[in-house]
């Protein structure tokens, strides 16, 4: 019986693929692990390989077309078997084969499983009696709370952010963000919500759209920076240097080092740098992994082998994603300063501007240094305005010593 | 590698013991270590004895009283030494309870003190044990002197509940220094078998940690007995002879001296915390010395968690107990329901008994909650007044606004028994009025509790 190719989703974001170019063609022989097709994603180009061995004896989808993930692309079975005795799953496969449109709505039309439905009484609420009495006080629907209790049961803790006039206030967290990130043996720390960040969130979402953003701007000398790039032997960007120190930076401020994610806010104990590069049609921000413990050297090369592949598209989806913190850089396109706008679920991105030759005061003298303009974009439900620039405060002094990132 | 578990456990008590039974049920192999009997302090030299002894102590008084019930019993005669040896026969049933509960899990014990190593390993004499998910430190604790003013324990004249719990004979008179649950429970045991006691506290009250309500009614009683009760008092200098003991105690404004053959120290514990290889493992411990653990239990050193008394107050059993059910689902990848450390009952096992759990009304205060005090007492209870045990009340102290049971205080005959109906309706978040809605059987002494919920609402009905 022949087994099904699938467009398989190849990016953790991907819902269609274009069918770029077959590399095997009906008749040939494929083992697994074999290279089907190139399949282009939302992000990059990424291979189809197959999951059987035997000989490709149908394909369904002609080159250039677009196919939903789920759908059926191709067949591999036994050679001399063809697709109408692969049995029962032969009139599927047909109709996915008539086009790619008719099969997302196949998808999209098809009725729940009966197993999916659960009746659910309405007027259940799983709540404890005193967060009903709570909630009748503070005039919330306890249907649009997320319980927190046994079960999913909505208890006193989950509405003590929603009555103005709790019984008792939640403490301030104690949280120990500000520390320096352990390095232990796990990648990072998921610390729950409380209720005050939960309360910050929904507030702040609310009045400034999906993410609370804010910006803090400085601007920092480069002439000493500039001065050790240019003792560097090997060769380094003013790009690289940002990068390390904004990796550096972060180790000393886990509290931006950090995703937001609904529930609880993870703070990473690695730095993993998102970079954005600029591609043909958009933006994609490859990731330097372990920033704060690679060398300039390191980081310039990989810098530039990702940002290579990335214009080519040849990213595979582990390469950008999993960033914790992003720099993006338009200096240059002698951009003076910019924002940046945050790539969720990160809680911030550095915009780095030009550097500029400016007059500046030093003592009683007006002398010309090179400046450089950063602009921190942060998520207000994770990082806050002192936090952010404590944060940038290190950044800037890092880059204007740049021997204290030796430190 | 036979050394090698999913679960090393150091410590074989109530919190060491319950862990490994519930690592067990979840697929895991479990080894506890353990230097002496399984079941530790609790079933060996704490809760499970001294239970056994005040029983002994109950009979003893309802002797004395059971004329008036149409008994007569004449020539009581008490005898320490046999209650002694029935409460360690009870010890021992315990401790070989856990034995079998040990074997039936497939539990590993292995006899010997433990060290533990960094690695996740734990040495035993000459063999290391190694665990693959973690090490548990439950070693527990244990009682402590004032070596400061002359009262470090000799074993002979200045004992601990240790040596209490093993004498053949009490002494004639006997000074208690400290009038938490230890030092009241042998107060109400020792003075049963006709022992002189005078009974210390620093503390402005006896119990301090209770409601003062409850602190009043258990001085009171035990004063109506002739326990002499000295609270607010600092013991200046202790002077120990061979077989006497004097003590110099200042109590408002007043100096005393106290003259007696021994005196118990129940004044605090201290973890046992030293010579485990904590700081080798990089385990830090608090100010207050005890293990450094975050919300899921696990110390500063990853893959070692602490549980029971080492973990942090409350030090009570049921407390470890359930912290080693906690952290072993916890290493099963479960998402255990998170350890309400505010709804911990406490238990006096006194006559009459001390229990309560949540706050007390002076805390209350301190917190200026808006509450109301309900309460109800034995005296207006109908089975109360029929088995004679009238002492005491129930008291709750319920939020104004939504009617939550922000402390509940029960001072009388099976108090220990009764709380936990109102430590289900606090971890439920049920009100006063769920409590009272529910049908309470009558006669009994639980019916006092529903009374004091609608004294709280202000329409109690049998006062």
């Amino acid at each position: 019986m022949a087994t099904k190719v699938h467009m398989e989703a190849l990016s953790p974001t991907m819902e269609e693929g274009r069918l770029v170019k077959w590399t095997k063609q009906e008749g040939d022989a494929v083992k697994t692990g074999d290279t089907l097709a190139e399949v282009e994603t939302d992000k990059a180009v990424m291979e189809l390989v197959a999951r059987a061995d035997g000989q490709l004896i149908k394909v369904l989808v002609p080159e250039g077309s677009t196919v939903p993930v789920g759908n059926v692309v191709a067949y591999i079975g036994k050679p001399g078997e063809s697709v109408a005795e692969a049995g029962a799953v032969a009139p599927a496969a047909e109709k996915s084969a008539r086009s790619a449109v008719s099969g997302a709505q196949e998808v999209a039309t098809a009725p729940p499983s009966p197993s999916t439905i659960t009746p659910t009484d309405v007027n259940r609420v799983k709540a404890s009696p005193l967060a009903k009495r709570m909630a009748k006080d503070a005039g919330v629907d306890l249907n649009q709370v997320q319980g927190s209790g046994p079960g999913g049961r909505v208890v006193k803790r989950d509405l003590e952010g929603a009555t103005a006039n709790a019984p008792s206030v939640p403490a301030l967290p104690v949280l120990r963000t500000a520390d320096r990130a352990p390095r232990t043996s796990a990648p990072y720390e998921d610390v729950p919500l409380t209720q005050i960040r939960k309360t910050i969130a929904k507030r702040l979402a609310a009045s400034l759209g999906p993410i609370p953003h804010f910006f803090l701007t400085t601007e920092v000398d480069m002439e000493r920076a500039a001065e050790a790039r240019s003792a560097l032997e090997v060769k380094v960007s003013f790009n690289d240097i940002v990068i390390k120190a904004v990796a550096l930076a972060l180790t000393k401020h886990r509290a931006c080092n950090a995703w937001f994610q609904d529930d609880h806010i993870r703070y990473w104990n690695e730095v993993h740098i998102g970079m954005a590069v600029a591609v043909e049609d958009g933006l994609i921000t490859p990731v330097i992994r372990d920033a704060d413990r690679k060398t300039l050297a390191q980081i310039g090369a990989e810098a530039r082998e990702l940002a290579e592949r990335a214009r080519n598209r040849r990213l595979k989806p582990e390469e950008y994603t999993g960033a914790s913190f992003s720099v993006s850089n338009l200096g240059m396109f002698d951009i003076d300063q910019f924002t940046a706008v945050i790539n969720p679920p990160e809680a911030g991105i550095i915009a780095v501007g030009s550097i500029v030759p400016k007059p500046v005061a030093e003592g009683d003298k007006v002398v010309v240094r090179r400046r450089l303009r950063l602009t921190m974009s942060c998520d207000h439900r994770v990082i806050d305005g002192a936090t952010g620039a404590q944060f940038l405060k290190t950044l800037k002094q890092m880059l204007e010593n740049p021997l204290a990132m030796l430190l | 590698m036979a050394n090698s578990f999913d679960v090393v456990i150091l410590g074989g008590g109530p919190a060491g013991y319950v862990a490994a039974i519930r690592a067990a049920q979840l697929g895991m192999t479990v080894a506890v270590v353990e230097r002496d009997k399984l079941g530790g302090v609790c079933v060996n030299i704490g809760c499970i004895p001294t239970k056994a002894l005040l029983h002994s102590a109950y009979i003893a008084r309802l002797l004395g009283e059971s004329k008036e019930f149409g008994v007569e019993a004449t020539n009581i005669k008490t005898d320490y030494g046999v209650a002694m040896k029935r409460s360690r026969k009870v010890s021992d049933q315990n401790s070989k309870g856990v034995e079998f509960l040990m074997k039936k899990n497939k539990v590993t014990v292995v006899k010997g003190s433990g060290v533990l190593q960094p690695g996740k390993k734990v040495k035993v004499g000459g063999d290391v044990y190694e665990a693959k998910k973690a090490v548990l430190v439950a070693t527990g604790s244990r009682v402590k002197g004032i070596p400061q003013i002359g009262l470090e324990i000799n074993k002979t004249t200045v004992i601990s509940s240790d040596e209490a719990l093993l004498m053949e004979k009490v002494p004639a008179s006997l000074a208690i220094v400290g009038a938490g649950a230890v030092g009241m429970e042998f107060a109400d045991i020792f003075n049963a078998f006709g022992v002189k006691i005078t009974l210390i506290e620093a503390l402005p009250r006896i119990l301090p940690l209770e409601d003062a309500e409850a602190s009043d009614a258990l001085a009171k009683s035990y004063r109506k007995r002739g326990i002499d009760v000295i609270a607010g008092a600092k013991v200046t200098k202790a002077t120990v002879a061979k077989d006497k003991v004097t003590l110099d105690v200042e109590a408002g404004g007043e100096k005393k001296s106290v003259a007696v053959d021994a005196v118990l120290m129940a004044a605090g514990r201290a973890v046992n915390t030293e010579n485990i290889g904590l700081a080798e493992c990089g385990i830090q411990v608090t100010e207050r010395g005890f293990i450094k653990v975050d919300k899921n239990l696990q110390t500063t050193a990853p893959g070692y968690y602490a549980i029971g008394d080492v973990a942090g107050p409350p030090m009570l059993a049921h407390k470890g107990q359930r912290e080693g059910v906690f952290v072993a689902e916890v290493l099963a990848g479960q998402k255990p329901h998170a350890i309400k450390y505010d709804n911990v009952p406490s238990v006096t096992y006194c006559h009459p008994e001390v229990a309560s759990i949540g706050l007390s009304e002076d805390q209350c205060k301190e917190r200026k909650l808006d509450y109301v005090a309900g309460r109800f007492p034995f005296s207006a209870n109908g089975r109360a007044r029929g088995t004679g045990e009238t002492e005491g009340f129930v008291k709750i102290l319920r939020d104004k606004k939504y009617g939550e049971i922000l402390g509940a205080h029960i001072v009388g005959g099976h108090a220990s028994e009764i709380i936990h109906e109102l430590a289900v309706a606090r971890e439920n978040e049920y009100t006063v009025e769920e409590v009272e809605l529910a049908i309470h059987a009558h006669p009994t002494m639980s019916e006092a509790v529903a009374q004091a919920a609608l004294d709280s609402l202000g329409r109690v009905v049998d006062m």
